[in-house]
């Protein structure tokens, strides 16, 4: 028997070919199987950001795009005082939005995951289905709602507890606030709820047996368990915020409008795509920057408590 | 049944996974027909080598042959093998009937061909009537037979077994060993059975390889693993064995007289190359080999005292645990409890006796 | 109330919580359905009384024609496209173990943590400089970025929802990887591809910013409806168009969240 086929790396293996590779290796087999998504989607965001960071370093001079390389556009980017307020003003509207909607959407989650029984797809489904829908309406709603002549004041004034439409609701960094913390709601409970759901119960009446109270032990299993589904529902608010458009031009006003808005205006009415491109790349650098630190501080958190 | 050619040739198989070696050089040849076990505790390389068998992992060096042909440029779907997946991978999207047939699509047969067979199959299993069942209507045992038809139904050369009676409660379990048994000898077709459960192992098979971290201790007939262990591993993994040290003093025709410190000399049958004058061994006695009284054995025989420290009662038998002078470790003792008698649930008080014959021992190496 | 476990009794504050916060989300929406009906120009209450007029304008609007075709032509292709390339990645990604297909994975995953407004502006510099006219494609082409990530979250979710051993019992039993894929793959992970195809046709259908952007000369439904929101006199019919979107988003919606989270076992929540 040894005789036959003596300890061998090739032998009959040479057979192999691509066909014979595939099925032998499973790294092989899941990077060919992923490499079409992987090409695609790295094509179509490498492209135009790489494009996005050339365009930054020319400059516009009237109707032409002078090609000489310059930091320039980066200079005003950073310096001019309107894109550093605005800039300022995104990320505190998008830190309280963050705050709020997990602040808020904690309790729903806690709920739907460990005291919604029977009919969980159907709380699932229902917080689901209104982030699927239109982005657009559900910020137009707010506008109904909060405006001049919006449901609350009309409202108000038809119950008679006011005489004058209150100016104060709409067009303020607070109706953005608002807004948004009702538009990102879904984002923010579906990750903490898989979070809380991944919990093996046994640990929290692991818990209870060793004498912690429903308070205590929320704060040293559930709140620490959960929290991979914390930090994934802030950054996907807080990044995608700080860039909103619809929101501040819709609800904002002057004094709410945001750092997305002036990008817009350089591709638009300013028609200086080269300082949009600037102040666009320059935006999402300082984004990344603050999510990274984020994470990295969560994390070092964590591994205090632990 | 069997015959003595090799079907089955393990050549020198290894695999690793990264730097974990979960196979090492194993070299394994297993008979037509013969219902043969891979056995050892979870994380020897059962599962591996078995689901190497299976094609599903690539020997990193070695060779596998089936029925004389090479396995290494062959892929899972077209080896002369089937599978019982240890969670029955039963389709949760078929029948019964549609589990069952899955893999006949090439045999480009009729309806009523199809039909045919899936029933005799489901009647081999015990489980005629059940073709329109879904799978999520079906028992753990039920599933099992389902898992088990649909390997059987395409007529493999081999048919691999991942622990197949692992989610079985203990009673359904005990049944489908003996019905495994008679069905591999009905329909005559090799089984390899990976199991980490002895007593399954030593009911079912013809002949048992016992895994330990990768590579092969011992291949055996049950009866020959149980009574004439290789090694300490395969002693205390397959049953229970009381140990002594010793050293080998001299050859008596088919005996061995070794010393022991705790217990004298003792005349035990050679058992391998390892035993010659002057070399360290290790002897072994099966707890049932041993026999309790009151008194001092006559005739010669092996003999000492103790005081038994504690009682297992398993009901139809009794595990004392007997302190003996100069031993760190109590001996284990078995006895048949063959009266009606509830006193066998305490350790009787006093010194007692334990005997046994030279025949009983076994010699080991030394770790 | 036996069966419920000392973690799991009922905590009624916490209930009329969540039964307050899904008033929060749904509440505001319901305005506008609400005063597409009402009987006036202005949106504001009282309601001055029923009519369907609203509704009977949109359908004399030819440019809201036009641009529902597009938003349905873009929404359908993105819908595919999106799927097919989930499809791939989450299959690599639950069925196989190698270094580098996780950072692979989480690069896929990108979009979701990127501000739209920097992915179409970077867009539709590209598309300019490359010479290529701005159109429908343009739009499908940001809204693939933008669903790709959704679509592989949710096949994930599904893929996962079965072990991969049925791919092998397949395999053992004679199928190589392609029928193995057509008897046991898709149809074990085919409720995850419906609603993926519905909830990204829904989205790429509702999506505004990227096009926005990347919109020639022909433009989708969000577009148009913005455009419109200029002009007083026509807001209550882009309540009513709005409505009619939110009516047909909110049915594709649930039925393919329907699809999807049934069957799969609570041990894999996902998205």
């Amino acid at each position: 028997m040894s005789a036959r086929a003596p300890r061998t790396e090739s032998g009959p293996r040479r057979f192999a070919g691509f066909r014979a590779l595939l099925s032998r290796s499973d790294a092989v087999r899941g990077y060919v199987l992923i490499s079409p998504t992987f090409i695609v989607m790295t094509a179509l965001m490498v492209a135009p950001v790489a494009m996005a960071v050339v365009y930054s370093l020319w400059t516009q001079s009237y109707l032409d795009i002078d090609k000489t390389l310059t930091l320039s556009n980066y200079a005003e980017a950073t310096t001019e005082r309107m894109y550093r307020v605005l800039l300022g003003r995104s990320l505190m509207i998008s830190g309280l939005v963050t705050l709020v909607t997990v602040g808020l959407a904690y309790p729903m989650a806690y709920f739907v995951a460990f005291h919604v029984k029977r009919n969980k797809l159907i709380w699932l489904i229902m917080i689901t289905v209104p982030f699927w829908t239109s982005y657009l309406l559900r910020v137009f709603a707010w506008k109904i709602i909060l405006g001049f002549n919006g449901v609350v004041n009309s409202g108000l004034k038809g119950l008679g507890l006011i005489d004058q439409p209150l100016q104060f609701l709409l067009y303020n960094p607070t109706s953005v606030v608002i807004t948004l913390a009702h538009a990102w709601a879904a984002f923010a409970i579906l990750p903490i709820y898989v979070s809380l759901e991944k919990i093996d119960r046994s640990l929290l009446e692991a818990a209870t047996d060793l004498g912690d109270g429903p308070v205590r032990r929320f704060l040293r299993v559930t709140l620490p368990l959960s929290l991979p589904g914390i930090i994934a529902a802030s950054l996907i608010i807080f990044i995608p915020t700080v860039g909103d458009y619809v929101t501040p031009a819709l609800v904002g006003g002057a004094e709410g409008r945001m750092i997305a808005n002036i990008i817009q205006a350089q591709f638009g009415k300013a028609n200086n795509w080269p300082l949009g491109a600037a102040i666009a790349i320059s935006t999402m650098a300082v984004v990344t920057v603050i999510s990274l630190a984020y994470v990295w501080l969560t994390r070092k958190a964590t591994e205090r408590i632990a | 049944m069997t015959d003595d050619t090799p079907f089955i040739a393990i050549d020198r198989v290894s695999k690793s996974f990264g730097p974990v070696v979960a196979v090492d050089d194993v070299t394994i040849s297993i008979r037509r027909g013969e219902f043969f076990s891979l056995l050892g505790p979870s994380g020897c390389g059962k599962t591996t080598l078995l689901r190497m068998i299976s094609g599903f992992e690539t020997p990193t060096a070695g060779e596998i042959h089936i029925d004389g042909n090479p396995m290494s440029a062959v892929l899972p779907h077209e080896r002369p093998t089937n599978m019982v997946f240890q969670n029955y991978a039963i389709f949760p999207h078929l029948d019964v009937r549609g589990n069952i047939a899955y893999g006949l699509r090439k045999h480009r047969l009729s309806k009523a061909e199809v039909d045919q067979r899936v029933g005799d199959t489901l009647d081999m299993v015990k489980l005629s009537g059940f073709e329109n069942r879904r799978a999520t209507q079906l028992s753990g045992g039920q599933r099992q037979r389902v898992a088990l038809a649909r390997a059987l139904i395409m007529r493999p050369k081999v048919l691999l077994l991942d622990e197949p009676l692992a989610a079985l409660d203990k009673k359904l379990r005990e049944n489908m060993q003996l019905e495994l048994r008679s069905l591999q000898q009905s329909v005559g077709i090799t089984f390899i059975l990976v199991t980490h459960d002895q007593e399954e192992a030593l009911t079912m098979s013809d002949r048992i390889a016992v895994m330990s971290e990768g590579r092969v201790e011992q291949i055996a007939s049950p009866g020959e693993l149980y009574e004439s262990p290789n090694c300490r591993n395969v002693a205390s993994f397959i049953g229970v064995m009381n140990f002594i040290d010793g050293t080998v003093r001299g050859l008596q025709g088919k005996f061995a007289i070794v010393e022991t410190a705790a217990l004298g000399q003792l005349k035990a049958p050679v058992a391998g190359p390892f035993v010659v004058p002057d070399a360290p061994v290790v002897v072994g006695v099966r707890p049932e080999k041993l026999l309790l009284s009151d008194c001092s054995p006559e005739g010669g025989a092996n003999g000492i005292a103790g005081t038994v420290t504690n009682a297992a009662y398993y009901g139809e038998s009794t595990y004392f645990y007997v302190d003996v002078e100069g031993c760190e470790e109590p001996f284990i003792v078995s006895t048949k409890n063959d009266l009606r008698d509830t006193s066998r649930q305490k350790p009787p008080p006093g010194r007692i006796w334990m005997s046994w014959r030279d025949e009983s021992m076994v010699l080991l190496p030394p770790e | 109330m036996k069966d419920v476990s000392y973690i799991h009794r009922p905590n009624r504050p916490l209930a009329v919580y969540a039964i307050l916060y899904l008033g929060f989300l749904y509440l505001p929406v319901l305005f506008l359905p609400l005063f597409s009906f009402n009987d006036a120009t202005t949106i504001a209450f009282p309601l001055k009384g029923f009519t369907l007029r609203w509704y009977e304008q949109l359908a004399e609007i030819p440019a809201l024609h036009g641009a529902l075709l597009n938003s349905l032509k873009v929404g359908a292709v993105t819908a595919v496209v999106s799927t097919f390339l989930g499809i791939f990645a989450a299959k690599a990604v639950t069925r196989y173990t190698a270094p580098g297909l996780r950072p692979a994975m989480a690069i896929i995953m990108v979009p979701l943590v990127i501000p739209e407004v920097i992915l179409g502006t970077a867009l539709l510099i590209l598309v300019v400089q490359l010479g290529m006219e701005l159109s429908l494609v343009s739009i499908t082409v940001g809204h693939i970025i933008v669903t790709v990530p959704f679509a592989v979250a949710m096949l994930i979710s599904r893929f996962e929802g079965f072990d991969k051993s049925m791919e092998e019992a397949s395999s053992d039993l004679g199928e190589n990887a392609w029928w193995t894929f057509w008897r046991v793959t898709f149809p074990l992970v085919f409720p995850g591809i419906l609603a993926s195809l519905l909830v990204t046709f829904t989205i790429s259908f509702d999506e505004f910013i990227m096009a926005f952007f990347l919109s020639g000369t022909e433009t989708t439904l969000p577009v148009y409806m913005w455009s419109q929101l200029r002009f007083p006199a026509r807001l209550p019919s882009v309540l009513a168009l709005g409505a009619l979107i939110l009516l047909a988003s909110f049915f594709v919606v649930t039925f393919a969240e329907w699809i999807r989270r049934r069957g799969v076992s609570r041990s894999q929540p996902g998205l």
